[in-house]
Parts: C-alpha cells; sequence; structure tokens
C-alpha cells in the first residue's frame, strides 16, 4: 500500500522534491504539496482505493504524510486493489 | 460565570459608548480626510479595550469572543474604519491568545500589551503571490549575533504608521517552501517601514493601508510556535472572517437605520400615510436580516468548534468552506443593504450632509469584496469543493 500511496502523490502531488525518496513521516505540505495539489491526491486516492474520506477526515493532518494516509484508508479498511 | 458575564456586560458598553462619543462625531472628517481616527483608538487604549480577549492572568480583560464581536458591530455602526482597525488589532492578539503555547516572550509580550495598550498592525498580503495568504515570499533569516532578520515587499498594511507593533507571515527560513510559512511578531523599535505608494481609496479611508517594505531585526523567540497554516485555519481565516463581517453588518445596520429614519419623517409629515418608500424599507429589511442570519450563525458555530478538544473540526475543509462562504456572503450582502438604502433615501442620501447620507457607508462596505479578493476565495472554495461531501 505504501509504495501506490507514493506512487499517488509522486503523479498528483506536485512535490519540490523526488517522491521516491520521501521518507513515511516527511511532512508533504513543508515538500512544497499545496492544499489543492492536496486535494488531487485525496481525489486519487479515493480512486484508486475505492473509498470515500469522511469529512472529518479531510484535513491537513490526515495528508501530512504517507504514514498518516496510510493510517487513515486503514481505518476506512481500504484495501489494495486487486488487478 | 456571572463575574464573566458583568465583564462582558461592562465592556460592550465601554464601547457603545465610546462608539457614540467618538467614533460617530469622527467619522465624516475621518473618512473625509483619510486619516487615522486617533480619538476612537485613544478612547478605547483609556478603556483597556485592546486587551480585552487577552486572560486576565496575563493582565488582560479576559472578554468573551462574541463580546469582541458585539463591539466590531457597535463600532461598525458608527464608524467602518474605527471597527475595522480594532477589528484587526483584535484578530492578532486573538491568534496570539490562541497559538502562544506557553511561550515565555509571548506570555510576556502580552502583559506588555495589556499594560501598554499597544496596538498590532499586521502584513499578511505580499507583492508576488497574487492575494494568496498561504505563500510567502520574503523568509526569516539568521543574522548577527544569533538574531534573525527579514525584508518584506507589503501592498497594503493597514494602519501601520500608527501602530506600535506588526504582525508578519514569512517564510521559515530562507531555503523553506513558498507554504511553510511562520508568524513573527516584531515591535516598533526593530522596524523600518519604507512607504510605498500613496492612499486615497474609494472607502474605508480611516485604516490608512498604503503598501511598505517591511525590514526587521528580531530575536527568534519572535517567531509564534505554531506553525502559519494552522494558526491560519483554527485561528486567523474564520476569526476574520468573523469579526469583519460583524463591522459590515454593523454598517448596513446603520445604513438601514438611517432609511428608517427617512421613512418615518416622511410619514411624518403625512399622518395617516403609509409613504411609498415604506414599502422599500420592508424590501430592505429581509436583505439586512438575511445578512444577520448569516453572520450570527457563523459566530455560534466557530464558538461551538473551538470549544471542542484540540479544535479538530476547524482544520476541516468543511469548515473552510463554512467560513469562506460567510465572507463571500456578508461582503457582497453589506454593500447590497447600503444601496437599497441609498435607493429609500434617495437624493437625501446621496448627498454628505444630511442625517440620511450613507455614501460613506455604501463605500466602507464596497471594500469587503477585496479584503482577500472573493474570486480568490472562490478559487479556493472551487478545489475543496472536489472533495468535501457534506457542505
Amino acid at each position: 500500500m505504501t509504495e501506490e500511496i507514493r506512487q499517488i502523490i509522486a503523479d498528483h502531488g506536485r512535490l519540490s522534491v523526488d517522491a521516491t525518496s520521501l521518507a513515511p513521516d516527511t511532512d508533504l505540505y513543508l515538500a512544497g504539496m499545496t492544499s489543492h495539489a492536496s486535494v488531487n491526491v485525496m481525489l486519487a486516492l479515493e480512486d484508486h482505493f475505492d473509498v470515500e474520506f469522511p469529512d472529518s477526515m479531510l484535513k491537513r493532518s490526515v495528508f501530512e504524510s504517507i504514514a498518516a494516509i496510510e493510517a487513515a484508508l486503514g481505518q476506512l479498511h481500504a484495501d489494495s486493489p486487486v488487478s | 460565570m456571572s463575574v464573566s458575564v458583568d465583564r462582558d456586560q461592562a465592556f460592550l458598553s465601554a464601547v457603545c459608548r465610546i462608539a457614540d462619543e467618538y467614533a460617530a462625531p469622527n467619522a465624516t472628517a475621518v473618512d473625509r480626510e483619510a486619516r487615522f481616527p486617533a480619538e476612537t483608538i485613544e478612547a478605547l487604549r483609556a478603556e483597556q479595550a485592546l486587551s480585552a480577549f487577552v486572560p486576565p492572568a496575563l493582565g488582560g480583560g479576559g472578554v468573551a469572543f462574541e463580546t469582541i464581536a458585539a463591539a466590531c458591530f457597535e463600532l461598525g455602526r458608527r464608524c467602518g474604519a474605527s471597527a475595522m482597525v480594532f477589528a484587526m488589532h483584535q484578530i492578532q492578539v486573538i491568534s496570539i491568545v490562541r497559538h502562544l503555547e506557553d511561550s515565555p516572550w509571548f506570555e510576556e509580550y502580552l502583559q506588555t500589551l495589556a499594560r501598554e495598550q499597544r496596538l498590532i498592525a499586521s502584513a499578511t498580503s505580499e507583492v508576488g503571490t497574487g492575494g494568496d495568504m498561504g505563500r510567502s515570499v520574503a523568509a526569516v533569516t539568521n543574522g548577527e549575533g544569533g538574531a534573525c532578520t527579514f525584508e518584506k515587499q507589503a501592498p497594503t498594511v493597514s494602519y501601520g504608521a500608527h501602530a506600535d507593533d506588526l504582525f508578519v507571515t514569512l517564510r521559515r527560513a530562507p531555503d523553506a517552501e513558498p507554504s511553510d510559512q511562520v508568524i513573527v511578531l516584531a515591535r516598533k523599535e526593530q522596524l523600518e517601514l519604507e512607504p510605498k505608494g500613496t492612499w486615497d481609496p474609494l472607502g474605508m479611508r480611516g485604516t490608512c493601508s498604503p503598501g511598505y517594505v517591511v525590514r526587521a531585526t528580531i530575536l527568534p523567540e519572535q517567531v509564534l510556535p505554531t506553525p502559519f497554516p494552522r494558526v491560519s485555519a483554527e485561528s486567523m481565516v474564520p476569526v476574520s472572517h468573523i469579526l469583519w463581517s460583524h463591522l459590515w453588518l454593523g454598517i448596513a445596520t446603520d445604513a438601514f437605520d438611517r432609511a428608517r429614519a427617512f421613512v418615518r419623517a416622511a410619514a411624518k409629515q403625512k399622518p395617516g400615510e403609509t409613504p411609498p418608500t415604506a414599502l422599500r424599507l420592508s424590501h430592505l429589511m429581509s436583505e439586512l436580516s438575511l445578512l444577520r442570519a448569516e453572520v450570527h450563525s457563523a459566530l455560534g458555530e466557530f464558538i461551538e468548534a473551538s470549544e471542542e478538544p484540540g479544535r479538530e473540526r476547524l482544520s476541516t475543509m468543511a469548515m473552510a468552506l463554512r467560513f469562506n462562504n460567510l465572507k463571500i456572503a456578508a461582503s457582497e450582502q453589506a454593500p447590497r443593504v447600503c444601496q437599497g438604502a441609498l435607493g429609500v433615501c434617495g437624493i437625501m442620501g446621496f448627498k454628505n450632509d444630511t442625517p440620511f447620507s450613507v455614501g460613506r457607508h455604501l463605500r466602507d462596505t464596497m471594500s469587503a469584496c477585496l479584503m482577500v479578493a472573493n474570486e480568490r476565495i472562490h478559487q479556493t472554495n472551487a478545489s475543496l469543493l472536489l472533495i468535501a461531501k457534506d457542505v
């Protein structure tokens, strides 16, 4: 799951650093992700993992690192797509 | 409970008195000469109103947020510029109080503010960011002997020349991303303000808001501990939008009151007949009540969310949309009410020297859609709406 999240961030996060070099707890916002880019990351995560983040989870702290995103997806019982 | 209610009532009564005795009689001159409302701010200082929100343990008044909002409304009814200066100062104070995280420097600063009734201005906008408060160009830079320096091109600094201290958003360091922002509180003796441009605007003329190049040398402790994005989401943005909208409501309410006085005067001239303008006044009342309802409900929602542990909900996109909507709705509705009042009063409202003049009200409220441009807020909302669910 970590690698899939990393790929989504690489595709949509518009970071100023290489996404493959991100540590699980690297702050994505400090790495240059704007709030607009974060919305695109959220949309891609919902699409890829077939989940819907409830409004209570739609806040900065939930999407600020790969580890935080993974924890959030875990709460939603998201599984990696089979294909 | 009753002690704090008494304290809040005493504070609000004092502000109402100052609004009547200082803000109202000087409003025309402040507007005409585009001068700072010095009499009103001095009177507020004498009542310790500049530290009203500071906790009593730090020497302040400990007044509740809703009472500060009510004070903005009352000042707005008498002089929009005075109310805006008061509101902007309170926004900085409230942001510090809610986010100082036991910082000894900021605790001592608040005590000094309470003792000396220091006035805080802010430099949050910047040349080169396209009006986006969430990005900065200027950065905190390490200087000599452990000090820090910065230089910021600020397109508008309201009452900058009249303030004691300045609240400035900056990048955390020269190599930080534009969105990696902190807030710095620089004191007057540490500041150099180089004026850029003039100040001869359509409305809110007494806020005296020309541009400046801001330079300062500060101590590292003068950086607020909480990062700006969190201060912004939990306090600065919602508090700004709530206090601004309260004073816009105050201006619109006074315009309505003038229109009502005009209709009553007409009715007295022809007893037994309802003047035709009374019908327009009725339409205007429903416009004003829409504005009032939006302003009051946003205040209630903010207070409720602020009382939750960790204020988590204030960081959600749904709440960002909520307070952005307040800003857009109130900034569009307030000038609409003032224009409606002009429609009721006719030429007597159009002239600047009658008891029914509403030109200043209309011009002052027309600044509302520019203070953080509504189109910029719509852009943010458009993005958030792609993902937010229950709005």
